[in-house]
């Protein structure tokens, strides 16, 4: 299908885009890499009055880089993660997520802020982001504030990102040399949304571990239990953990199919860091 | 109706498009480029893949006025190209394609994943064709016509 009638425009600074969302609320949209947004005005599911087009600002396009952290503007688009253009914080965990993500004419235009924004339940980014522990910078009318991934997603496209805010970009720290990551992500086809998705963190030299499931009925599900025990224990206690985590999230209904994908997803992730 | 200024295949082009309009629908309809498909229009069939200042991306998910100064080219812009010329040749002598829908775009890909280097095996182009979908050939064709089209670039790179 074509999309619905919309107006457009391109803003020509972060400070002009807030203020134009700020003007139009609940009316206007902001739009990056639209790789989501197109499809669903496409599909009538999304119809926005206005596009506020922001791709093309240099200011979120822009990759920094400090002492503990690598920040990573909103705009910056899967391919260049995948492609390595700019620090990496994250020791390959980044590059090989982005690669697995869609279709490389989607990675081209998509963007790593836009995947926060929406919050698909089955996305990489919110997952992987949430497993290193990074902080999305927002920008709004009264200014900056940083909000931790962890209460970043509060549910299935739900976000703590108020209706007058843009994200600005992507604080991820960096990992020890002796950090180690195993990353799964269970589809029937390459690209495709994850049917489940695991992600693992174990960060020694930073007293750090964090095990999370993507795909699972709602904001990404860190599995603590297993967080705590992933370093220290042989198969059967992650088995246990694993099996403890889930029982913990009854609030998500998974079916029993969806429970052993993610149990498969989680401990084979976790198998790769163990390795 | 907003102005855009773009290059569609080496050429300036000015025009007013009304911002819903998707890119694909601009160049099929006001540009007459109709070797730019369109499946599902919602980025998971791959038939309508162009390039946007030089890399392969959806048309049916970018608005043609989110694409001022910007530089398009379709299928029909890539005369005298070697890898697509290789890749053609190929296509046509493995018979790569039946009904041909998804052809235009199948090249635009594969010229991406050869430049990526990123057709050295099977598996590689397997993967790199998983958002271009062919309802015809069952794949085997396609995939053999890229590696043998990436064999005989790599060979005149390695003659150069």
């Amino acid at each position: 299908m074509k999309a619905p009638a919309v107006d457009y425009v391109r803003s020509r600074s972060l400070a002009e885009a807030v203020d134009l969302l700020a003007k139009d609320r609940g009316e206007a949209r902001v739009i990056a890499g639209g790789q989501s947004l197109v499809a669903m005005m496409n599909l009538r599911v999304a119809s926005p009055g206005l596009l506020i087009d922001i791709s093309r600002l240099p200011e979120l396009s822009t990759v920094s880089d400090d002492a503990d952290a690598v920040t990573v503007g909103a705009c910056v688009t899967h391919a260049a993660i995948e492609d390595g253009r700019g620090t990496d914080p994250s020791r390959g965990l980044m590059p090989r997520v982005a690669a697995s993500l869609a279709y490389r004419a989607i990675r081209n235009r998509g963007t790593i802020g836009g995947s926060l924004a929406l919050s698909d339940p089955a996305a990489e980014w919110p997952a992987v982001l949430t497993a290193l522990d990074a902080e999305v910078m927002v920008c709004g009318p009264g200014g900056r504030r940083p909000i931790r991934c962890t209460e970043f997603t509060t549910g299935i496209f739900e976000t703590n990102l108020a209706a007058d805010e843009i994200i600005e970009s992507v604080r991820i720290p960096k990992l020890s040399a002796s950090a180690r990551w195993g990353y799964l992500k269970l589809c029937r086809k390459s690209g495709e949304f994850a049917s489940a998705l695991a992600v693992i963190v174990g960060d020694r030299g930073r007293g750090f571990a964090r095990v999370v499931l993507g795909a699972a009925n709602g904001a990404p599900l860190v599995l603590h239990e297993v967080s705590r025990v992933v370093c220290e224990n042989g198969r059967e206690a992650i088995r246990d953990a694993i099996a403890a985590d889930l029982d913990r999230a009854a609030d998500r209904h998974f079916d029993e199919f969806q429970r052993n994908l993610l149990s498969v997803a989680a401990m084979r992730a976790v198998q790769q860091v163990l390795q | 109706m907003t102005a855009i200024r773009l290059r569609i295949n080496g050429a300036a082009v000015s025009d007013d498009v009304p911002p819903r309009l998707s890119l694909a629908d601009f160049l099929r309809e006001r540009r007459n480029l109709t070797g730019t498909h369109l499946g599902c229009e919602h980025g998971i069939c791959g038939a309508c893949t162009i390039l946007v200042d030089g890399e392969p991306a959806r048309s049916c998910l970018m608005l043609a006025v989110a694409c001022d100064e910007r530089e398009i080219i379709t299928i029909e812009g890539f005369s005298g190209n070697r890898v697509i010329e290789a890749l053609r040749r190929n296509f046509h002598q493995r018979h790569a394609l039946q009904c041909g829908y998804c052809t235009p775009a199948m090249l635009i890909t594969a010229r991406d994943l050869i430049l990526r280097r990123c057709a050295g095996s099977e598996r590689e182009i397997r993967e790199g064709l998983a958002g271009n979908i062919c309802r015809c050939t069952g794949y085997t064709n396609i995939v053999t016509a890229i590696a043998e089209a990436a064999k005989e670039l790599g060979r005149e790179t390695d003659n150069a």
